[in-house]
């Protein structure tokens, strides 16, 4: 017999502690320190008090439910082909899925960049259809950045579906389509409860990549519409309060936190449960 | 698999088919279809990166190679190069012993340990990378190559790991035992049986790493050494100064490693479904 060996493994466990835990930490220690040398939840009180930083808190937390919800709509259809594509179209889907999601950053936000910029297709068709005077950007646009993280969050839902779906229990849909189900009621009564733990898996992923995504947001949302991450940087970048920075990325560990955490207690849930 | 279902005709089952058809496959366009054109604009001829472009040339990959214009572009690439090898250096080395020896160990150990080991996937990098410019600052050390180097080490760490782990745990651990009881060393065994077993995971999770290394803002952004412009942000910068097309042919480069990627991937992933 060989002996279990565990030594290989702590080099990585220490340097984790070490260098990931270790400074998080200290991240939650001094966002409990005031400005003027007091310890306590001060900086939350401040932060909370103050209008625009509720207005951006708020904001950020609904960028990131509606990308979510968008996604999930948009991701619908192609989860349900995907069900009933063959082999060949599967392998295509995947592909399609799996690579914008492996292009870089940058190759994704250049793209919505020419897409969305004023000489875009999307200016340009909106003109032609006479929806209005002259071709427009919708760049540093609410809705132009929505869109943009629509579609470079979408496989973080598909790939968790996917994963799963190749195992849902076909012979379900075919009872119910037996006893006289339509094609709609029978794929939302039978698939769709027994992929939902993927969904919520892919949901969790989808809205913490929109709420942090401090790339996107600053180039194709601009100076003007501000989030967070960019409200981070600002503090540390810029004014140098450490204090508050700290506060502020705890607040965004702590919204995605709850949501995560609603989404987790959510897919205990009996009903989903009894699918899973 | 491809089994044709037969619908009742009726309005449901039309709707259904348009429904599954039609939007699945305009959502599918939605998802590559930036990808495309960003891929068509590198090989874009004019000045401009208007859409649609005007003609197809490769002045955009030349421009790319020119040493005086690019210089800056060039530096940048090779602070960022050198940072993604040496990430995949030490990820290499600490991660694919830690999975191997987990994989192999308790069962309830390895899953209490690897949510942790997981969590950098799921913390957003901006956070930790604050974190760690703040920790870095309390103990009065600047940033520098080192500061990015550990900093990526971490947050891609994870990458790798699920790779290995995934390999590890599906390999049989009787090859080994079969292996030691005939008498080969505990470093040989590991050579010629444990550590084929595994490669194909350490490549992918290393191709993994090497590539987001490559891209990362988040981390970099912080932790950089101020003096050195890495890729990522030698690009945006160009891009929010001019739309420049070089930044296209850049485009163009990182999806062909991409594509290069997932077919690397599929065929690892295709051998052992089978």
């Amino acid at each position: 017999m060989i002996r279990k060996n565990l030594i290989p493994a702590w080099p990585l466990i220490l340097a984790m502690v070490l260098f990931f835990t270790g400074p998080l930490v200290l991240l939650f220690g001094i966002s409990l320190r005031g400005p003027d040398g007091s310890w306590g939840f001060g900086n939350f009180a401040t932060f909370l008090s103050d209008g625009f930083s509720r207005k951006v808190l708020f904001d950020t937390l609904w960028l990131g439910l509606r990308v979510t919800a968008l996604v999930s709509l948009v991701c619908l259809p192609l989860v349900m082909l995907y069900w009933h594509a063959g082999r060949r179209m599967r392998g295509l889907i995947l592909i399609g899925t799996l690579l914008p999601m492996l292009t870089s950053n940058v190759v994704r936000t250049f793209a919505w960049v020419v897409l969305l910029g004023r000489n875009g297709p999307i200016g340009q068709s909106l003109a032609g259809l006479g929806l209005v005077e002259r071709p427009i950007s919708m760049l540093y646009t609410e809705p132009g950045l929505i869109i943009a993280l629509v579609q470079i969050e979408m496989p973080f839902l598909l790939l968790p579906v996917f994963a799963v779906i190749n195992r849902a229990d076909r012979a379900t849909l075919d009872a119910a389509e037996t006893i006289g189900a339509g094609p709609w009621r029978a794929w939302f009564t039978t698939i769709l409860p027994q992929i939902l733990p993927a969904v919520l898996a892919g949901w969790v992923l989808v809205f913490a990549g929109a709420t942090t995504s401090y790339v996107t947001q600053s180039v194709i949302g601009g100076a003007r519409l501000i989030f967070l991450p960019q409200y981070v940087y600002r503090q540390v970048g810029v004014l140098f309060q450490w204090p508050m920075a700290a506060t502020i990325s705890i607040l965004l560990l702590a919204s995605t936190g709850l949501v995560m955490l609603a989404l987790a207690l959510l897919s205990r849930n009996e009903r989903l449960q009894a699918h899973g | 698999m491809a089994e044709k279902r037969t619908l009742e005709p009726g309005f449901g089952a039309w709707s259904y088919r348009i429904f599954v058809w039609g939007g699945g496959l305009l959502m599918l366009a939605y998802l590559v279809l930036p990808i495309c054109v960003a891929l068509l604009m590198s090989f874009n001829s004019g000045a401009t990166l208007a859409f649609p472009p005007k003609g197809l040339s490769l002045r955009w990959y030349a421009a790319l190679l020119d040493p005086v214009k690019s210089a800056p572009l060039h530096l940048a690439a090779l602070n960022s190069l050198k940072v993604a090898l040496a990430t995949v250096v030490v990820v290499t080395l600490i991660t694919a012993p830690a999975a191997l020896a987990l994989a192999r160990g308790p069962r309830r150990l390895t899953s209490t340990v690897e949510p942790v080991l997981l969590a950098p996937l799921v913390l957003p990098a901006l956070v930790y990378s604050l974190s760690a410019l703040l920790a870095l600052s309390l103990l009065g050390l600047g940033t520098s190559f080192w500061t990015i180097l550990i900093g990526h080490s971490m947050v891609f760490a994870p990458l790798m790991f699920r790779t290995v782990l995934g390999l590890a745990q599906r390999q049989s651990v009787s090859l080994e035992e079969a292996s030691a009881t005939l008498g080969a060393s505990r470093l040989r065994t590991f050579v010629r049986v444990s550590l084929p077993g595994i490669l194909p995971g350490v490549f992918a999770g290393a191709f993994l790493v090497f590539m987001q290394s490559l891209d990362n803002v988040d981390v970099t952004l912080f932790l950089g050494n101020p003096g050195q412009t890495m890729l990522p942000m030698r690009l945006f910068a160009m891009l929010e100064e001019s739309l420049d097309g070089r930044v296209a042919a850049v485009s163009g480069l990182l999806i062909l490693a991409a594509a290069l990627l997932l077919i690397t991937l599929q065929r690892f992933g295709g051998r052992d479904a089978r």
